[in-house]
């Protein structure tokens, strides 16, 4: 089944400005919050260095990740998953990108800068293997039903 | 002797080994994790023979990264 993932707008437009701040280097970070029957729901969107510093490449700093999950066992929040920029290119998956998937039970957004407008795209990565999932971005008016 | 493993403490026997740790853990793909042992990354080559003690807290952490 298809899993649902939940963003609000303001994290989402927080990803967004990160990113163009970042641009033309690829930017990344971790999301955490809660899981239910209705799916993922985005709480915190976290914001870590690119220690590769490139364009075409991004790894997590591993210190600020240990940071980050120990933030989010203190928030109380679970870790769902990772996000990252395609500057040039689309919020899809690279090879690189898929082979370098090593967690089964996370989610990978990918949020793409190649058109004028971004898109943001979530994925489920297992053995080689992507689905999309159902990403919905919601706000006050519009609440994750 | 106690382990606080992912923030939750345990209780586990004497000497135990990383390895025998990561595989009660059922860690999923551990050759792509890396692991902190009060807040140390422990090496790659150092993995094997690293000997739990009492009061060690432990965090398993995927490698996340990409490309283009």
């Amino acid at each position: 089944m298809i899993k649902r993932v939940y963003i609000h707008s303001r994290d989402y437009d927080s990803i967004v400005r990160y990113g163009r701040e970042h641009l033309p280097k690829e930017s990344c970070g971790l999301i955490a919050g809660s899981e239910d029957e209705r799916g993922r729901h985005i709480k915190k969107v976290y914001y870590l260095t690119n220690v590769d510093d490139a364009e075409d490449h991004f790894t997590l700093d591993p210190r600020e990740q240990l940071e980050a999950v120990k933030d989010m066992r203190k928030e109380g929040l679970k870790p769902l998953g990772n996000w990252h920029s395609h500057p040039e290119s689309p919020s899809r998956p690279s090879d690189e990108d898929i082979g370098l998937a090593y967690d089964p039970n996370a989610s990978y957004l990918i949020i793409s800068f190649m058109a004028e407008s971004p898109v943001l795209n979530s994925f489920h990565i297992e053995k080689g293997e992507v689905t999309k999932e159902d990403l919905r971005i919601y706000n006050d008016d519009y609440p994750d039903w | 002797m106690k382990i606080t493993v992912a923030g939750e403490s345990k209780e586990y026997k004497d000497g135990l080994t990383l390895p025998e740790l990561i595989e009660l853990e059922n860690v999923e793909m551990p050759e792509y994790v890396t692991v902190s042992i009060n807040e140390e990354f422990v090496e790659s080559a150092a993995k094997e023979s690293t000997v739990l003690k009492d009061g060690d807290n432990v965090e398993f952490l995927y490698f996340m990264g990409g490309g283009r």
